[in-house]
């Protein structure tokens, strides 16, 4: 009857819910006067109230507000771009900049309001990284950008029309896409390879969509010069699942196995960051017990994620015996999580305010068996490869990216640390109680596919120690869930026994969770970096909107650029070692 | 006897056997790679038709008979039908010129140039490749088949310079005598021992298997010449590339191993040893040779389970500045020995494995790890 022990006491006593009532950050004092202060060197207006400096910017300003941002107040970083539609409103959309500075380690949030219709500047002149988040934006909310020198629809196909996101759009519609509606894809080449001799045939390659190197569906257009590439881009959009749209449509409990489709190789991070974002936006905080066992499982997952990227990175160079010594742990590591949830890659194991059930009384041994037998086996692959000489020639040197290019495409995680460059979500803005435990933040130098290698191995080894740590202390005794009848559900047998439990449990299925009206934002280290959470309540059941800064976005974005002048083997290795998960990619 | 049945039918009866029983070797040899593999690999491999998974052996050409046998819309036909078939000739034809035991009655056809013709011989495979790439109008095809074309012609160089060595110490291009004179002497793998690294690593260039695998680099290639290959004509350029592997495998032990021979110095199981014992010393011989064969097999394998892939730059770099220099060197440096070691009268295979021995463990000794594996640097304050 481990179970009945969920609920400290029934009656319910705390506060009623409060979703009428706007939404107030714990920390908007703090971030109101920080917003005041940027307000006030570049010029422009505040919105007080919000999670983070936000500032409201007109827009024929938001290019010279960008660029003041960046360089008189380190803001290096374009961490995000999106819009959110509220069409009731004469300016309807709502465009929004986020900005991170590494110098700082503070974020600031723009608003940019426009009407339909009404072109807002590219900001591409000051952030390369906006890129495909002003294509995206376009292609979903059909607000055009002045001077986008690429701007084409970039999730949905060629045939399609009207724009998916706007609230006013129909989902019922299908737009049938035929091979006479896709544009033929031609990149540009790269003018440091033109040839001036007239006497040579280029030869323009289609790596994907289905190709065995590109682990999912991907689509890169080459140039060829015999086997060097002297021009590429990326398409990308196959495994478009209309994530943002299908969470609107949802109460925010069901949008939680939508999240673990997002980077299905890690997905209880992705878990951990959506449940987390509406905590924060409930202004609840899951118990003690359930933030050791996510913070547990995040560890392995991300150990699981750097298992696959290296694993499979080693694969495609024809390193095949790594795959299974790196798989195999990876199998362990989803038993685990099967014995507490029964699901092994899409547990959907956490809800919001804490687990959905409680983990296996053997959990911590299972775990601390995992952790002694893990570093065998990263050791193995290291004794394999690392002092390999064909190894080594393969990846050293191969598609590097320096560190100002990677900030500025809005790198995170193992790609921007292999640039030398420590920015780590759990130190920057630690949650879950990393702060609380010892562990290091690995960098590299170079940028290059060694680099990103050796990273992703050491951190599989910082993980470990967090793990131990975590270990060692224990998982504390209590509830997985929070003893809060309007955002978890009573247990079975209080339902069964109970009329409260009954009504409380009936409420929360037909009206869900009502967070207070607001938007907010939050962000974990994913497996590839910087997994944000943007989410617009209205105070109903269903959130008005969910946004989610995919990493890898960012950093598939600058692979057309790494790879020209390199040869298809060096490109195929670089693609391996960016982990490109086309589930979060293409959400 | 009969010039008819002496000239051939015998060689065809021979031939025969010899292609029935290499046949079955390398039918078997799928199943032991797949296994071996398997096993290093920390997974199962085929176990699941016949005892151990024995019958994949018979499944496997069932599987790719019954298989809708594929052609691409835009394929040049004839070509298209001609890539497979092609390697497969002059695989088959080699099996005449080897001597799988002692002779006469373990070699199809004796022939005084046997080497020159067998490496004549199996240069020609890789024209299938080249014509089945470029038949299959397919630009990852036509890449594999061109990156096996320079392959190809940049690995034959190092791969017949090796030889010469050998051929200097044992002076014929017959494969008997060269055998014979190993077990005379001493096996041509110790004064010959970069000659024989040079051989062995141009004859796994030659089948195109790991790490040299870059014309089928099924990462990159999708499958390299084979793509839009299916069913039997896919069977034939996976026959084709095991009858290479297990040929080469073959020269190898002729030329560096003494062959059907376990003798030094003359002393031990020679070949007129072997013949005295009449059918059962031919046996035994056979089964050597088989033994000696099959170790490199292995070894093949173990080299597909270990190495990542060559990048083709490196793989030119490789043959064109390391591999070719080296034979050269060894060439002179073996015809100096060789022609000092008849005029002063020394055992120039005495100096040559000392020498060979001495490179070699310097090597060793340099490549010895000792450097640490480079970690990612760590910062905890951030």
């Amino acid at each position: 009857m481990s179970t009945l022990t969920r609920y400290s006491a029934i009656p319910y006593t705390g506060p009623a819910p409060t979703n009428r009532e706007p939404y107030v950050p714990t920390d908007t004092q703090k971030m109101d006067a920080r917003g005041a202060e940027i307000a006030s060197r570049i010029g422009a207006e505040q919105e007080t109230g919000q999670d983070l400096p936000t500032l409201v910017v007109r827009r024929e300003r938001i290019v010279e507000t960008l660029r003041a941002l960046k360089n008189d107040l380190t803001f290096t970083m374009p961490l995000d771009l999106w819009a959110v539609d509220y069409p009731r409103r004469r300016q309807r959309f709502d465009v929004m900049y986020q900005l991170y500075s590494l110098q700082n380690n503070e974020r600031v949030r723009l608003k940019v309001p426009v009407a339909d219709g009404e072109p807002i500047p590219s900001s591409l002149p000051v952030y390369k990284g906006f890129d495909w988040f002003e294509r995206e934006v376009w292609d979903l909310y059909g607000v055009r950008f002045d001077g986008h020198p690429n701007l084409r629809r970039i999730l949905t196909h060629e045939a399609f029309q009207g724009h998916a996101l706007r609230k006013d759009y129909d989902p019922a519609q299908r737009w049938l896409c035929t091979e006479k509606d896709v544009a033929a894809l031609v990149p540009k080449v790269d003018p440091r390879f033109e040839r001036v001799d007239t006497d040579f045939e280029r030869v323009t390659l289609n790596l994907g969509p289905s190709h065995p190197a590109t682990h999912g569906t991907l689509r890169i257009v080459v140039i060829l010069d015999g086997e060097k590439i002297i021009g590429a881009e990326q398409e990308i959009g196959y495994l478009h699942r209309c994530f943002e749209k299908s969470c609107e449509t949802h109460t925010y409990q069901q949008a939680i196995p939508f999240t673990d489709r997002l980077n299905y190789m890690s997905a209880i991070i992705n878990n951990v960051g959506y449940c987390m974002t509406v905590e924060k936006l409930l202004g609840v905080e899951a118990p003690e017990r359930a933030q050791h066992v996510r913070l547990i499982l995040s560890e392995f997952m991300r150990i699981a994620d750097h298992l696959v990227c290296i694993g499979t990175n080693l694969v495609d160079m024809g390193a095949l015996t790594n795959f299974w010594y790196l798989f195999q742990p990876r199998e362990e590591i989803y038993g685990l999580i099967e014995a507490c949830c029964g699901a092994r890659l899409l547990p959907s194991y956490l809800r919001i305010g804490g687990l959905a059930v409680d983990v296996p009384p053997n959990f911590l041994e299972n775990a601390q068996r995992l952790v002694n037998m893990l570093p065998k086996y990263i050791d193995d692959v290291e004794k394999l490869v690392s002092r390999n000489k064909i190894f080594h020639d393969r990846v050293v040197g191969v598609a590097p990216i320096s560190a100002e290019d990677a900030i500025d495409f809005g790198f995170t995680g193992p790609c921007l640390r292999a640039c030398g460059i420590p920015f780590d979500v759990r130190k920057s803005n630690p949650y879950l109680g990393y702060e609380t435990y010892d562990w290091d933040v690995p960098i590299a130098e170079g940028g290059d596919t060694y680099a990103r290698y050796l990273v992703r191995m050491e951190e599989m080894r910082q993980s470990l120690r967090i793990l131990q740590q975590a270990i060692d202390r224990g998982l504390p005794s209590g509830p997985v869930i929070i003893d809060n009848p309007y955002v978890a559900l009573p247990p079975k047998e209080k339902v069964y026994n109970e009329m409260e439990s009954l009504i409380y449990h009936f409420k929360l299925i037909m009206h869900g969770i009502q967070p207070p009206v607001g938007e907010t934002y939050f962000q974990v280290e994913g497996g590839n970096g910087e997994l944000g959470f943007y989410i617009v309540s209205d105070g109903t059941k269903n959130p008005y909107k969910v946004r989610c800064r995919p990493p890898c976005f960012a950093i598939y974005q600058a692979f057309g650029q790494m790879i020209t002048g390199q040869t298809i083997p060096d490109a195929i290795a670089a693609l391996g070692s960016l982990n490109i998960i086309a589930g979060e990619l293409d959400r | 006897m009969n010039p008819w049945m002496h000239y051939l039918v015998w060689p065809l009866v021979k031939f025969l056997v010899a292609f029935i029983i290499v046949q079955g070797i390398v039918a078997a040899m799928n199943w032991v790679e797949r296994r071996l593999l398997g096993f290093v690999q920390a997974r199962l491999g085929p176990n699941r038709v016949g005892p151990k998974g024995l019958l994949q052996i018979i499944a496997d050409p069932v599987k790719f008979l019954l298989k809708e046998d594929i052609v691409p819309a835009n394929a040049e036909t004839i070509a298209y039908f001609l890539g497979p078939i092609l390697p497969l000739i002059p695989t088959f034809l080699v099996y005449c010129l080897i001597p799988f035991g002692p002779p006469p009655t373990f070699v199809a056809a004796r022939v005084n140039v046997a080497v020159l013709l067998v490496l004549a011989l199996t240069s020609t495979g890789v024209y299938g490749i080249i014509l089945g790439g470029w038949a299959s109008n397919n630009k990852y095809s036509l890449m594999g088949g061109l990156r096996s074309a320079a392959q190809m012609v940049s690995y034959e160089v190092p791969f017949g310079l090796s030889i010469v060595g050998v051929l200097m110490l044992s002076g014929s291009l017959d494969l008997v005598k060269i055998v014979n004179y190993q077990a005379d002497h001493i096996w041509n793998l110790f004064p010959q021992l970069i000659a024989a690294f040079i051989f062995f690593v141009a004859m796994t260039a030659e089948t195109n298997r790991t790490p040299f695998d870059l014309p089928e680099a099924d990462s990159e290639l999708v499958g390299g010449y084979h793509t839009e290959y299916s069913a039997m004509k896919f069977a034939f350029f996976m026959l084709a590339e095991y009858s290479a592997m297990l040929v080469n495998c073959c020269l190898m032990t002729l030329l560096f191993l003494g062959g059907w021979t376990l003798a030094i110095g003359g002393y031990g199981l020679t070949t007129q040893t072997l013949q005295h014992m009449g059918i059962p010393g031919g046996m035994l011989g056979v089964l050597i040779f088989i033994v000696k064969v099959m170790t490199f097999m292995l070894v093949y394998i173990w080299f597909r389970a270990t190495f990542p892939r060559f990048r083709f730059d490196q793989l030119m770099d490789l043959g064109w500045k390391w591999m070719i220099p080296l034979a050269l060197a060894n060439i002179v440096v073996t015809g100096v020995v060789v022609l000092l070691g008849q005029s002063l009268n020394f055992q120039g295979e005495v100096v040559l494995s000392i020498a060979g021995a001495a490179i070699v463990g310097y090597t060793l000794y340099n490549l010895r790890p000792r450097a640490k594996v480079v970690h990612a640097s760590r910062v905890s304050e951030v």
